[in-house]
């Protein structure tokens, strides 16, 4: 029945670059790892939500860590967790939200494990008031190639720890982390959304709410004129009136096939863009919504990253410092507008100053901006450096989770830390990431 | 959805590392069972216990043993009657699928999968059954397969172990289900675990979670025979239904 052994190839959410690895291997249980025979290189990787190629390696040894899906201890009384490093934030939000706790931090799909969460030192709405998903991280074990373990916290194998949270897997294998959940009384989210028009505005509101824990904004990057840079602003609390403690449902539907490129043009994102801005009628509305849309709008289509066709989709997601940072931040949205090639989803927020633990950890304070392009012959690329050229110039920094572009150049410049981290870099472990930034391999195009 | 029978409370797990014991523990823990769990790996128990744990079972013990070495299996099962009190459930799920072709080539390959899927089985379900024929209550449930409804040449000797294993279910049910204990034999398809982590994932395959969902259920609904998912009840008449000379010339 199964005799053509043909290997599927392990995709990374932007499903760009496409690169076979020569084995997928799973990983059931921390004692699978290290494995016996292992002659290339092997990456860790974790449900393949990263945009670009942190999670790939061609020819090398992908360790699927997504059996590792087991609690390993969980304390009611103080909310730390303990559990292996394929567990999914999904499978922590059944566990958790009906004993009254909630993720610390939590990116836009809960489709992510707690490896790939502290790999990428993840962030989510809440980081101007609890920073990234590594400061919430008590301790984790690694292995390293040769067997050895290491157990490291903030206090202990410090150095170790700061290699690992935003390590990009290249480190070792996280087996398992002790993680701090934060209490709940209520699955529902107390929502806010205002319309603003433009950045001016927009700087004001995420100033004024500081004090709210939920802040991020929805922005058009299609419309020009009057209209240039509005969107919405979303504030939401956990809510404090006690209310039944039930978990988010499951996926409804699944996007079925790759839909031809030409759907997603400028037409199609400019009546988008106009719906989604006026979906909501006058100025503030306020609502108590369950947390599953407001966190995971998307997680109710499987696979919705096949919208954009077979040749997959780029990320552009920078960090701006505040010095600077709204005319950086204006010079991106005018080139993208420029462009037409935006989608509709960019979004933009302000990081706040709590320092995240990782040697390459992402998070700086100021402004955040983030959006998905289709990939178009000769266009989006160009495009996509340009970005990351403005980005360089206004003393910002790219996401390495959501990138395929970047430079070794851009990369060092990006992170002068880069030379300390590799030296906790696993001699066993590589990246089509790592190969990228460290100029051993060239970028198409 | 029928007359329910509660949740049995008190659950032995043998090959309790097996990816389908694990999820369906999972369940079990959740309704605050009693869990006495038996493997041969104490690593991966100390792992498997640990989850259930915290997925709220009321207890968790574990027991090392190779479930090959059937001398052991009286003093072991003594164990789980002592910790657990009584036994209410008796899950049986280790097994092994071996390599086809290196069995085919050597009957000392041969005879370990039939060792350890059908004799080892069968000295557990003997005392088992005994067990709850003399308690006139209990549940035996034992993880079998649809590979033993008919012999095919890319996994005969596995085939021949669940075969074997599934007529002596039948014979085990037939004899002591008029004394109120149920004999489940459970046929799962193809299921995502590291027996089959070497295989190419196709649309049949099914994860251990869904398969986990249909033990619990038919435990609930007393069923005798479970296919798992039940397309597999189709396929399995199918198969079954093709002439042996034309059966004979396919490549399956
Ligand atoms: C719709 C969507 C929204 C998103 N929103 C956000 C957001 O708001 N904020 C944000 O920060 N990110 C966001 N992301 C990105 C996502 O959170 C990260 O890319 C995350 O790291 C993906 O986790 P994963 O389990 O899929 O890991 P993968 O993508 O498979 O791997 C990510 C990295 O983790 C490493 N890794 C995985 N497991 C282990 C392990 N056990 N040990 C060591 N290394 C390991 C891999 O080597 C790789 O470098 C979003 C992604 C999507 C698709
Ligand atoms: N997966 C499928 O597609 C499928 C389909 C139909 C039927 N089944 C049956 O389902 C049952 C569970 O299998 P699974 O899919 O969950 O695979 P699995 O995860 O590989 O489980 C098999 C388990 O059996 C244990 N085991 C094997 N020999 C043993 C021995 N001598 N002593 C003690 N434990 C022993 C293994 O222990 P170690 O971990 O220590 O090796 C392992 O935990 C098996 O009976 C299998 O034949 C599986």
């Amino acid at each position: 029945m199964a005799s053509t052994k043909q290997l599927p190839l392990f995709e990374s959410w932007g499903r760009y670059p496409r690169l076979q690895a020569a084995e997928l291997a799973p990983i059931h249980w921390s004692t699978d790892f290290p494995r016996q025979s292992v002659a290339p290189a092997q990456l860790p990787v974790g449900l393949g939500r990263s945009y670009g190629d942190v999670c790939l390696l061609e020819n090398g040894v992908l360790l699927e860590t997504s059996g590792l899906d087991r609690f390993l201890a969980f304390d009611p009384s103080t909310g730390i967790l303990r559990c292996e490093a394929g567990v999914s934030l999904a499978q922590i939000l059944d566990f958790a939200v009906p004993r009254g706790f909630f993720l610390p931090v939590t990116p836009g799909t809960k489709f992510v494990t707690v490896g790939g969460a502290i790999a990428n030192d993840i962030h989510g709405k809440n980081h101007h008031v609890a920073g990234s998903f590594g400061c919430h991280v008590r301790q984790l074990e690694l292995v390293r190639s040769d067997g050895s373990s290491i157990i490291c916290s903030p206090e202990r194998n410090a150095d170790w720890f700061r290699a690992t949270v935003g390590g990009c897997g290249l480190t070792g294998l996280i087996t398992w982390a002790e993680i701090q959940m934060r209490p709940i009384v209520s699955p529902r989210i107390d929502y806010e959304g205002i319309q603003f028009h433009g950045i001016d505005e927009l700087i004001e509101l995420f100033k004024s709410n500081s004090g709210i824990e939920y802040t991020v904004a929805w922005i058009d990057c299609v419309s020009t004129g009057a209209n240039f840079a509005r969107g919405i602003y979303m504030l939401g609390d956990h809510s404090d009136v006690p209310a039944p403690l039930v978990a988010g449902g499951k996926a409804k539907l699944n996007f079925p096939v790759d839909l031809p490129a030409v759907f997603l043009n400028r037409h199609t994102m400019r009546a988008f863009n106009e719906v989604y801005f006026h979906k909501q009628f006058g100025k503030r509305v306020k609502s108590l919504v369950h947390y599953e849309p407001f966190f995971y709008p998307l997680d109710a289509v499987l696979h919705w990253n096949r919208m954009y066709g077979k040749d997959g989709l780029l990320q552009f997601q920078c960090a701006l410092p505040w010095e600077g940072g709204k005319e950086g931040m204006i010079e991106l949205l005018r080139a993208i507008t420029r462009s037409g090639l935006a989608s509709f989803l960019a979004v933009l927020k302000a990081f706040g100053d709590i320092p995240s633990p990782g040697m390459l950890s992402f998070p700086m304070p100021g402004l955040m901006l983030a959006l998905d392009f289709p990939i178009r012959e000769g266009v989006s690329f160009k495009l996509l450096d340009n970005l990351a050229s403005i980005t360089r110039e206004h003393g910002g920094r790219l996401y390495s989770a959501k990138d395929a572009r970047m430079t070794a150049e851009q990369f060092q410049a990006f992170y002068p830390q880069w030379q300390e981290f590799s030296r906790y870099v696993d001699p066993g472990f590589d990246s089509a990431f790592w190969q990228r930034v460290t100029g051993r391999r060239p970028i198409d195009g | 959805m029928g007359e329910k029978n509660k949740l049995p409370k008190r659950v032995l797990a043998l090959g309790a590392t097996s990816g389908i014991a694990e999820a369906t523990l999972r369940l079990f823990a959740e309704s605050g069972a009693n869990l006495f769990l038996v493997g041969r790996n104490a690593a991966k128990l100390e792992a498997v216990r640990a989850d259930l744990m915290a997925r709220g079972a009321a207890s968790a013990d574990v027991y090392t043993v190779d479930l090959n070495d059937t001398a052991q299996h009286p003093a072991l099962l003594e164990q789980a009657v002592q910790t657990l009190g009584a036994i209410d459930l008796a899950l049986l799920a280790h097994g092994v699928l071996g390599d086809q072709e290196a069995a085919q080539a050597d009957y000392a390959v041969a005879e370990v999968v039939l060792y350890t899927n059908f004799l080892s089985a069968v000295s557990l379900i003997t005392w088992l059954a005994n067990y709850f024929e003399k308690n006139h209550a209990g549940v035996l449930a034992v993880i079998s397969s649809v590979a033993g409804d008919r012999g095919r040449k890319s996994n005969y000797v596995y085939g021949a172990s669940k075969g074997a294993l599934s007529i002596f279910l039948d014979g085990v049910r037939n004899r002591i289900d008029r004394s109120g204990v149920q004999v489940l034999t459970i046929k799962p398809g193809f299921v995502a675990t590291p027996m089959t982590s070497h295989l190419p994932k196709g649309p049949l395959f099914a994860q251990p979670a869904q398969v986990a969902k249909g033990i619990v259920r038919a435990i609930e609904r007393r069923s005798d025979v479970v296919y798992l998912p039940p397309f597999w009840e189709l396929i399995m008449l199918i198969i079954c239904s093709i002439p042996e000379r034309i059966f004979k010339k396919l490549n399956l």
